[in-house]
């Protein structure tokens, strides 16, 4: 199964719900809660990031039997160390979306802590690729 | 330990959400930061917050946690009460602090 969905840079009154969407179907599909769970973090983290530090982007799913695997793709500024960004409690969210409870430094973290496999590649002044894969045997 | 004990041990007031007030209560998560929420809250807790925007709603229902509980009197604005009701989390809000409400919610879910 494929989906794609398209996530809006800055519009933070829409953030979460194609995450919120995609969860619905891993339901429908009978993967276990516990694994459903963790990843609803991983993929809600990364939608969050397209809003919070992208143009745009999209979201796309494919589930097969074995696995589910998410990719996000943006345009945006790219993350110059990716090293650095992984750490947890780097961020360079602005003020306002600080005040907000999001820009924490924990959302590149959290999305590793709770998928299978993780990959984050970046062209600076181009955009961000994400993947999750989670293995449901 | 169900919504409803807590609502009417602790007074709170309920803002959206009276059809879901059996909801079961497994614990607590006291944080403002979204991210540490949806890393370290665990399902069926009840989520002590001073933040207010629409965006907790998401975080909640991703979490499928029993309920918002606001603190300082916070009031939410329409648009996240709008998206709590399609969602079915309940919002809870206190006059009390964070500090103040989280302690007695803890008390009371230990002797449960
Ligand atoms: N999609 C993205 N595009 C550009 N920069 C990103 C993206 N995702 C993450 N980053 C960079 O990595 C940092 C850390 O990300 P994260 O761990 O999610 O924390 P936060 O989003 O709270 O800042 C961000 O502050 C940002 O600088
Ligand atoms: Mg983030």
């Amino acid at each position: 199964m494929e989906l794609e969905y398209s996530i809006e840079g800055g519009d933070f009154s829409k953030a979460g719900l194609a995450s919120s969407e995609v969860k619905k179907i891993l339901k429908q599909v009978n993967i276990k809660p516990e694994i459903i769970k963790r990843i609803a973090v991983a993929m809600y983290e990364a939608e969050v990031n397209v809003v919070a530090h992208a143009y745009q982007g999209k979201m796309l799913v494919n589930i097969d039997p074995s696995k589910v695997y998410i990719r996000f793709e943006d345009e945006g500024p790219g993350i110059e160390n990716i090293d650095q960004a992984m750490q947890e409690g780097f961020s360079t969210a602005s003020e306002a979306v600080r005040q907000m409870g999001f820009g924490a430094g924990m959302g590149l973290p959290n999305m590793k802590k709770n998928v299978d496999e993780f990959f984050v590649g970046s062209v600076v002044g181009k955009g961000t690729t994400v993947e999750l894969t989670t293995y449901i045997k | 330990m169900k919504l409803k004990d807590i609502i009417e041990t602790l007074s709170l007031r309920v803002i959206c959400g009276e059809e879901h007030l059996e909801n079961e209560l497994t614990g607590g998560y006291c944080s403002d930061l979204l991210s540490d929420v949806m890393g370290n809250s665990q399902e069926g807790h009840v989520w002590v917050t001073i933040q207010v925007h629409k965006n907790i709603v998401a975080v909640a229902a991703l979490k499928e946690l029993s309920a918002i509980l606001l603190v300082k009197g916070l009031m939410p604005p329409n648009e996240t009460i709008k998206a709590a009701i399609e969602q079915g989390i309940p919002i809870l809000q206190t006059n009390e602090t964070a500090f103040e409400v989280a302690g007695k919610l803890y008390n009371l879910i230990q002797q449960s």
